[in-house]
């Protein structure tokens, strides 16, 4: 059967939701740069255990330890709102709710990420 | 939309279980515990910002046999979701459909996360001095 697409939409790629490969492409590059984000993380939290206040401050303080888990926030918090988004997307169906609960997500994503940036930034610059 | 009349495809209570399916399924679930744990994170970094008051009860929690048992699952979740989003990354690629592949590199992700998790968590208490 020929195809009822405009050769437009074909070499658009888009198919009927208009958009997906840029929700693809950011979910794929946030999961690389957490990798090895994400190991340093673990790494110092593991080398910090039992750490007291004053010596947790100090670590944070530090330019490369903030500047690291600025660029970790951003990227888990972006990684973690585009897959709770197709989560969301595969379970509920009901047009208004699917909608309501992925603007909530990124808001609430937005919200705290941006809570986080602030907490890393008053201790740096402390 | 209406849902309510239309057949709907087989889901999992069909199939034969079997490790591709579970790995799957973990994937999606240890990302919903990962995106929940965010919530902890943000909890830390901003107790540490406001003061000992405030961080104090966070680390006290964070030390407790539940808060222990909760990050532990956090650290198993997180180096799972880790590995299985390599081996994803290698599909995207175009690397490793076929079957047998399909088993080995799924039973690495396994082993790794735990050995990655137990790793962790052997260095934080070396860390604490409980090894002297």
């Amino acid at each position: 059967m020929k195809s009822l697409r405009t050769p437009e939409a074909r070499v658009r790629g888009l198919g009927s939701a208009h958009q997906g490969l840029a929700h693809w492409w950011a979910q794929r590059i946030t999961a690389v740069a957490l990798v090895p984000l994400l190991l340093w993380f673990v790494a110092h939290l593991c080398a910090t255990t039992g750490a007291d206040y004053a010596a947790a401050r100090a670590s944070l303080h530090q330019p490369i330890n903030a500047i690291l888990t600025i660029l970790l926030v951003v990227a888990g918090f972006h990684h973690g709102q585009l897959g709770l988004q197709v989560v969301i997307e595969d379970y509920v169906h009901t047009e208004w709710a699917k909608i309501s609960l992925i603007i909530l997500v990124k808001l609430l994503a937005v919200a705290l990420g941006a809570a986080c940036i602030f907490a890393v930034l008053k201790v740096a610059f402390s | 939309m209406t849902t309510g009349e239309r057949p709907l495809s087989p889901h999992l209570q069909v199939y034969r279980w079997q490790i591709t399916m579970v790995l799957s399924i973990l994937h999606r679930a240890t990302g919903l515990a990962l995106a929940f744990g965010t919530l902890l994170l943000a909890r830390w970094l901003l107790a540490l910002a406001s003061g000992p008051e405030a961080y104090g009860p966070v680390q006290m929690w964070n030390a407790s046999f539940l808060g222990r048992l909760f990050l532990f699952g956090w650290t198993w979740s997180l180096f799972y979701h880790m590995c299985n989003g390599i081996r994803h990354l290698a599909w995207d690629s175009g690397f490793g459909f076929e079957i047998p592949t399909f088993y080995r590199t799924g039973w690495t992700v396994v082993i790794a996360s735990v050995v990655l998790t137990l790793i962790a968590w052997f260095w934080g208490y070396a860390s604490l001095g409980a090894f002297g």
